[in-house]
């Protein structure tokens, strides 16, 4: 285990909030196709705001800070935002489409010792891109963004959602990506929109076209490993937690609100009304998640995949319950491995049909 | 023998976790913690005082260390930082030492 694996452990089992992905906005100059936000600003917080609830995360032990949005550089105090969490010694990484940034602010986001920069790219295709994203030239202005921020010695992670727009294009992504001394991460996760809309999940790509994503030499470094059965279930392992999410990291919209989670939307305390340490001491919603344990979960506890899924508890609560299945996940470890899962067979289903399992409660948008 | 100023990157990241200092170069992803004697000069580097001086009034007055021994361990501590670029080192005083405060510990 690396040294910062270590310190995420104990973050971990100390309840500490290492990590903080902060949304600044939900406005975005694109419209990409799968987006699951509503791009209306119903009422974002200040930059007095964002300055004090970044002062106060610095006292509660944060350490890596995730700007995103929406577009953060729309917001037109982003730098002074960001001037901010570094004078705080945050570790900052920032995600964005990049079509804004030129010379200057490459520049200034190396001055400022920026960790990394994830740049949304869906395709090594221009046209591709820009319908995806529905602005056109956008596929110009971020890769030339990501060349004018590689001039500039910083780190650039290419995120490629894969959907069925973009099916087919992640390895010559990749390629693009190695091209321009880029990192290059693949997600083939589209989620319901905020206010419950689930027509966004036709984008999801399945079947075999799924497989073949999972099992692409090219992206899986142990393929082997990766697709074997699932080892046997210890009872140790049924004592197991499934993520971070408030356990050590936790995401606050740009209204203020505080979620277990990005992909977790279940509302837990607003930093309008109390204390960042407060919620994240005290928030019956974050002790909730805290208490589940593999044991607890209500299909997946006697799933052979169990210790090995991706299981998301954010997905499994859109889905109806955090201790749920999320069947997204289930369709994943079946294709990587090829053996059903526990949610497949109480189905009563031996191939996954993400169309009739998905089963979607909507969120109360007015929370959000 | 001259004097050693010390400051920190810009570049840099750092918190206290369950005591230890975490510290990260965002330029290369090198992340290090710190024990309490390297803890209390890297929090020192304001980039005026001199090293001689930190050590005598941080880790000296604070540890029950030998000076002679505390400040060659800390010259050792400062090469392998400065190295890493996580301290910036000078026989002068720096002229714009950082405004950022020093990493909190979790309350």
């Amino acid at each position: 285990m690396s040294l910062l694996s270590e310190m995420g452990q104990k973050a971990f089992d100390l309840g500490v909030p290492i990590s903080v992905h902060m949304d600044l906005t939900y406005r975005c100059n694109e419209r990409c196709v799968h987006c699951y936000l509503d791009h209306d600003d119903h009422g974002e917080m200040t930059t007095g705001e964002i300055k004090g609830i970044l002062d106060q995360l610095a006292e509660a032990g944060v350490f890596f800070l995730i700007l995103s949005g929406g577009e953060v550089f729309l917001r037109r105090d982003f730098f002074e935002i960001l001037e901010h969490a570094r004078r705080l010694l945050f570790n900052v990484k920032i995600k964005t489409n990049a079509v804004m940034i030129r010379e200057a602010e490459a520049r200034r986001l190396r001055t400022l010792g920026v960790d990394t920069i994830q740049i949304s790219i869906y395709s090594h295709r221009a046209e591709v891109h820009d319908a995806i994203t529905k602005l056109p030239g956008s596929f110009d202005r971020s890769i030339s963004a990501i060349r004018l921020l590689k001039q500039q010695g910083l780190k650039v992670t290419i995120a490629n959602v894969l959907m069925t727009w973009n099916l087919g294009d992640h390895v010559e992504i990749r390629k693009l990506a190695d091209e321009l001394g880029a990192t290059y991460t693949l997600d083939p996760t589209i989620t319901p929109m905020m206010d419950g809309d689930t027509s966004v999940l036709q984008l999801r790509i399945q079947g075999e076209d799924l497989q073949d994503v999972l099992r692409t030499s090219e992206l899986v470094p142990n393929m082997e490993e990766f697709c074997a059965p699932p080892k046997p279930v210890s009872e140790h392992d049924l004592e197991g937690y499934s993520c971070s999410a408030a356990h050590s990291f936790c995401y606050i919209s740009p209204y203020a609100d505080v979620f277990p989670c990005v992909q977790f939307p279940l509302p837990s305390g607003n930093l309008r009304q109390q204390k960042f340490v407060d919620i994240w001491n005290r928030s019956p919603q974050l002790n909730d998640v805290r208490s589940v344990r593999a044991k607890d979960l209500t299909v997946c506890s006697s799933c052979s995949h169990v210790t090995t899924c991706t299981r998301c508890p954010g997905l499994a609560y859109l889905e109806g319950s955090m201790r749920g299945p999320s069947t997204a996940d289930c369709e994943k470890s079946f294709y990587r491995t090829g053996i059903p899962t526990a949610n497949m067979l109480a189905q009563g289903v031996t191939k996954p049909n993400s169309r009739t399992l998905i089963h979607i409660k909507p969120v109360a948008a007015a929370t959000l | 023998m001259s004097d050693t100023y010390i400051t920190r990157s810009s570049a840099i990241a750092a918190r206290m976790l369950a005591g230890e200092m975490m510290v990260m170069n965002s330029a290369d992803s090198t992340f290090f913690t710190l024990n309490p004697v390297a803890t209390a000069i890297w929090q020192a580097a304001d980039g005026r005082t001199p090293l001689r001086e930190i050590v005598r009034t941080k880790i000296c007055e604070q540890f029950d260390v030998d000076p002679a021994q505390a400040e060659k361990d800390a010259q050792e501590f400062v090469a392998d930082l400065s190295q890493h670029g996580i301290l910036l080192v000078s026989s002068q005083p720096f002229a714009d030492p950082p405004t950022s405060p020093s990493a909190e510990e979790k309350p």
